[in-house]
């Protein structure tokens, strides 16, 4: 890793923060009616970071979050870690297209990325036997998209003022 | 810019990422079946849930500081009309607890004479759910007790009114409840006028039970008292556990379409307690 950051080594520290409120925020109690409509920040946040600094933030640290946030909520363990790995992975994969994309057509992968997320969450509480009703299939995915660019605002000043690249 | 940059924006550079991403989707197939299948993880969870605890409990921080601040400034009035209305409910149920150690004694004689094991009293505590959403798929909380404080899967929680429902996660200083109104959850029940022993189904709504396996000439009616049957091994038997609000019997079908509201209030509970049975290898 190159030390790019006044933070010594590879100023992991500001992206681990915005891990930890992300986790926070995932878990905050939201009343009954809204709970569906939670947007999924943790995936969110991977994504940014990934598609930003895709050498220091990618399937590893997806996967480790993910068991987190499985042991979190207490859901399957493995659960949360393979879909956040499968979005980072599509994330990294094509990070460099994603940076020069107009911000209508950023919106639409992003989009399609959380479908992906819940896709594959959705998938494992089918295998497992979980009856859940569609809406929280679809209300995070669109209070996600919509979310996203105060995310990549709020994210960017951070990345801006920790001077992290790579 | 121009050194990273050369290194930095070629994809084909990030290592083998490939089969890392295959290695990490095999390992997360492996937990979940292991972890649904069987049992095996739940040191893994135990150990983990002490990293994610200081979130949770960040989390918890501001609702536990709103908590204090309302009850430092509750004005005098509320205060003495909650006293007074407090009062009134402890002379109510201290003149209820007079008749229970005749009571009590009464039953264990009764089943000294049916050759019954004994059934001694259960040990209760009480623990405070954690203002910390867990699984959205299901109806759980997050508890602030833990293994430390002997608490096990399992394990029966009721509030004042009846069960709430039961662990079914461990770690040092949380645990996961799971609520009788998520719809994978099936409470061993019985009628507590007849003695009737059904199944009481959670169907996903906090105020709404079905008791899917009662035939139509079955002996209910409306706004009988379901008590846990101690049946399954999981709950004590006596605890209250909903009231039958509708019976529906269809002539054409098998089973008559019962369903009952829980007693305990299962949206604003925050202290609930936990029962150390002690007769649960009674069976």
């Amino acid at each position: 890793m190159r030390p790019v950051s006044r933070y010594g080594g590879t100023g992991r520290l500001p992206v681990i923060i915005t891990i930890i409120v992300s986790l926070m925020l995932q878990v905050v109690p939201f009343p009954d009616w809204a709970e569906a409509f939670r947007p999924d920040w943790v995936a969110l946040t991977l994504i940014y970071w990934a598609m930003m600094m895709p050498r220091t933030w990618s399937i590893g640290s997806a996967w480790i979050v993910g068991i987190l946030l499985d042991v979190a909520q207490g859901t399957i363990l493995g659960q949360h870690a393979l879909a956040l790995c499968f979005i980072v992975f599509a994330t990294v994969r094509f990070h460099l297209l994603m940076r020069v994309f107009p911000m209508q057509q950023l919106t639409a992968t992003i989009f399609a990325l959380l479908a992906l997320y819940q896709f594959l969450l959705f998938w494992v509480n089918g295998v497992a036997g979980i009856d859940v009703d569609a809406i929280h299939y679809w209300a995070p995915v669109i209070t996600g998209t919509v979310l996203w660019p105060v995310i990549t605002i709020l994210l960017s000043s951070v990345r801006m003022r920790a001077q992290l690249r790579g | 810019m121009v050194a990273p940059r050369a290194n930095n924006t070629n994809p084909a550079r990030i290592p083998a990422l490939g089969i890392r991403v295959l290695v990490l989707l095999a390992a997360s197939i492996l937990l979940m079946v292991l972890d649904h299948r069987q049992n095996y993880l739940d040191t893994v969870r135990t150990t983990l849930g002490a990293v994610v605890y200081p979130i949770q409990v960040v989390v918890d921080a501001p609702f536990r500081l709103w908590d204090w601040v309302r009850q430092g400034t509750t004005d005098r009035n509320a205060l003495e009309l909650e006293l007074s209305r407090l009062k009134a409910e402890k002379l109510l149920s201290s003149a209820r607890l007079q008749r229970l150690p005749a009571l009590e004694a009464e039953n264990a004689r009764l089943r000294g004479l049916l050759e019954a094991r004994s059934q001694v009293r259960d040990e209760i505590r009480v623990a405070e759910i954690m203002a910390v959403d867990a699984n959205p798929y299901r109806h759980n909380s997050v508890m602030g007790v833990g293994a430390r404080d002997k608490v096990y899967d399992g394990q029966a929680i009721i509030d004042a009114a009846g069960v709430v429902g039961q662990v079914i996660e461990t770690s040092l200083t949380t645990s996961q409840a799971i609520l009788i109104s998520d719809p994978s959850h099936a409470l061993p029940v019985e009628v507590n006028r007849n003695g009737l022993r059904t199944i009481a189904n959670g169907t996903g709504e906090l105020d709404r039970l079905d008791l899917p396996f009662l035939p139509n000439n079955a002996d209910i009616r409306e706004g009988d008292l379901l008590v846990t049957s101690g049946l399954g091994g999981a709950f004590p038997s006596g605890y209250p556990v909903a009231v039958v609000t509708s019976v529906n019997r269809i002539p054409q079908a098998p089973f008559a379409d019962v369903s009952a509201t829980p007693s305990a209030s299962l949206d604003q509970v925050r202290e609930i307690m936990l029962i150390w049975s002690s007769d649960e290898t009674s069976e």
